[in-house]
């Protein structure tokens, strides 16, 4: 695959008074790749450098040491800024904070007006946009009347009128209900796959990267592990040991397993999870289910 | 509570108000204004009184919501006009004690009463009928010339856009560290205005704190939109001159100067 970002061994830290902490890297080293159109899952528990790696990717922070590439331009460059910032998109965690004006349509269009699109493009970007995230009937809507859910479906229409080829999503979904979370999430799915946008999803909830065709997972500013959901979820001790946690299907899984029972290596969803148990189930007919409900 | 302030409401919609240029809205509303204080006596003041219902009906916005724009300064209406009862001169009326009223004050107060109203409800179909962003724009092409002084006119511009979008979040927020701080007890409605003010505190520094850390997000927010300080800005919404603008300001020049040539006319009654 084509790469898009790439991060060489990219440290940071953050400016402190505090001699003791001077030495505090937010970021410890960190090496990845992201290929043109993935949908790449950072996961890590608070503290792990997720959410200081994510504002590296459009030069919100520079690192430290270490080099950042977008689309091969270095993230240090400062006359390339906005072509960065063109290419990849940032939306935030708390909905309220990054809408600047107080009219949907008119938040949508504050990007493009910045960069200089003619009117004409701009209203039909915006549109289209709107219409993206399922957010049209709303254009004319001040912004506080909408649900967390809604106001960050328009923040993420504010960057898609920009036609950035990547997104990093900073933890979208913490602020909100789990409906307006489905909404986010499913959106976000929906560009990806019709719009081949790469996607970057900082998240700590373990069922929304489950549904990334990769998880990175990092620790005290470092890449503890990447691969696909399966290889990364199959590893449950050594989350565990990072103060992770996994799904709730792929835990259940992994402790009938330990109880001795046949399963599959790695389930990442309930209806996996129930394939594999009914699958025990018939297998062992015979006093199987008073075992595996005693059991469990 | 917080929600019924009316400051910077906008109402879409698609009355002929609702299209015109919100720069000639604003330069309207500013000859209007200085045309209410212009009414000298009861027949330009009725013309400016039928003018003013006339642009209310033209917005298509139920009566109700204009009475709402009027909530918040009832009490300097009414205040206002019983000061002005008391003042001024001619037959007196009614008299007891240090109180005099007088046809003289009976007028005064009238006329105040009436010129506030209308020019609180004209103010508000500026801005029901204008979306914050439009007069903000309005506002940034209007004061273009001051920038030969330097003053920073597409900043100011957007720290109104700004401060008009985050007033209701900021509303909502005090209520939330109210609500807060009286589940901890805080008593902030007993005591007098001294120790009210001083129970305001544990309200006001963590709003404070709040919106340091929201105006930080919002500049990386805006950062990440390419926000480069308004350089080679273009517009999603071009404003224009409009045949609605130039009726507008025709029909509003003639009644104008029918207000001014009726005052001229009739003796002043105040």
């Amino acid at each position: 695959m084509d790469k898009f970002i790439q991060v060489c061994d990219v440290y940071f830290r953050y400016d402190s008074d505090d001699e003791s902490s001077r030495n505090n890297f937010a970021l410890n080293g960190v090496n990845m790749e992201i290929g043109r159109g993935e949908f790449v899952a950072v996961v890590g528990h608070n503290g792990s450098g997720k959410s200081t790696l994510a504002k590296h990717f459009n030069s919100i922070y520079l690192p430290v040491a270490g080099n950042i590439y977008v689309n091969g331009i270095n993230t240090k460059d400062d006359d390339r800024l906005f072509d960065i910032r063109k290419s990849v998109g940032l939306v935030l965690q708390n909905p309220d904070n990054q809408i600047v004006a107080g009219i949907v349509e008119e938040d949508v269009a504050f990007g493009c007006e910045n960069l200089g699109v003619p009117s004409k493009e701009i209203r039909s970007r915006v549109d289209n946009a709107l219409k993206t995230v399922g957010m049209y009937e709303y254009r004319t809507h001040s912004p506080d009347k909408l649900s967390g859910g809604q106001k960050q479906r328009v923040a993420i229409a504010g960057i898609i009128a920009m036609e950035p080829e990547c997104i990093v999503l900073d933890e979208p979904t913490a602020m909100l209900d789990p409906q307006g979370r489905n909404e986010v999430i499913s959106t976000i799915h929906d560009l990806n796959k019709r719009m081949g946008i790469t996607i970057i999803l900082i998240t700590h909830y373990m069922e929304e990267a489950v549904l990334a065709d990769r998880v990175i997972v990092m620790d005290s500013g470092k890449v503890l592990t990447e691969g696909t959901p399966k290889e990364v979820f199959s590893k449950v001790e050594m989350l565990k040991q990072h103060r992770l946690s996994v799904p709730q299907a792929t835990e259940l899984i992994h402790k009938l397993k330990g109880c001795g029972y046949e399963l599959p290596e790695c389930v990442l969803d309930e209806n996996e999870c129930a394939d594999a148990l009914a699958k025990l189930l018939t297998e062992n007919k015979v006093g199987g289910k008073n075992n595996v409900i005693n059991k469990s | 509570m917080v929600r019924d302030i009316t400051l910077g409401q906008y109402l879409p919609g698609n009355s002929i108000i609702h299209k015109m240029d919100p720069r000639s809205k604003i330069l309207l509303l500013i000859a209007y204004i200085v045309v209410i204080f212009l009414c000298r006596n009861f027949v330009s003041l009725l013309i400016i009184s039928l003018f003013s219902i006339l642009i209310i009906l033209l917005t298509r916005i139920s009566f109700l919501k204009y009475l709402k724009s009027l909530r918040m300064i009832i009490f300097v209406i009414i205040l206002t006009g019983i000061f002005n009862l008391f003042y001024g001169t001619g037959n007196v009326l009614f008299e007891w004690w240090i109180f005099r009223i007088t046809t003289g004050g009976v007028n005064n107060a009238l006329f105040v009463i009436v010129r506030i109203t209308i020019l609180m409800m004209v103010s508000a179909v500026l801005t029901y009928t204008t979306s914050p962003t439009d007069l903000t724009d309005a506002l940034e092409r209007l004061m273009k010339p001051l920038s030969i002084f330097h003053v920073k006119v597409h900043e100011i511009a957007l720290m109104m856009t700004i401060a008009l979008r985050f007033i209701p979040v900021l509303l909502e927020e005090t209520d939330k560290i109210m609500n807060a701080q009286k589940a901890r007890g805080a008593d902030m409605e007993s005591g007098n205005v001294f120790q009210r003010v001083k129970a305001l505190m544990p309200v006001l520094i963590p709003l404070f704190v709040s919106s340091f850390r929201r105006a930080n997000d919002l500049a990386m927010a805006m950062e990440c939109r390419c926000y480069n300080g308004g350089k080679n800005k273009t517009r999603m919404k071009i404003l224009y001159f409009s045949k609605i603008d130039l009726f507008a300001s025709i029909i509003s020049v003639i009644i104008f100067g029918a207000v001014i040539f009726t005052n001229t006319l009739f003796q002043p009654v105040i």
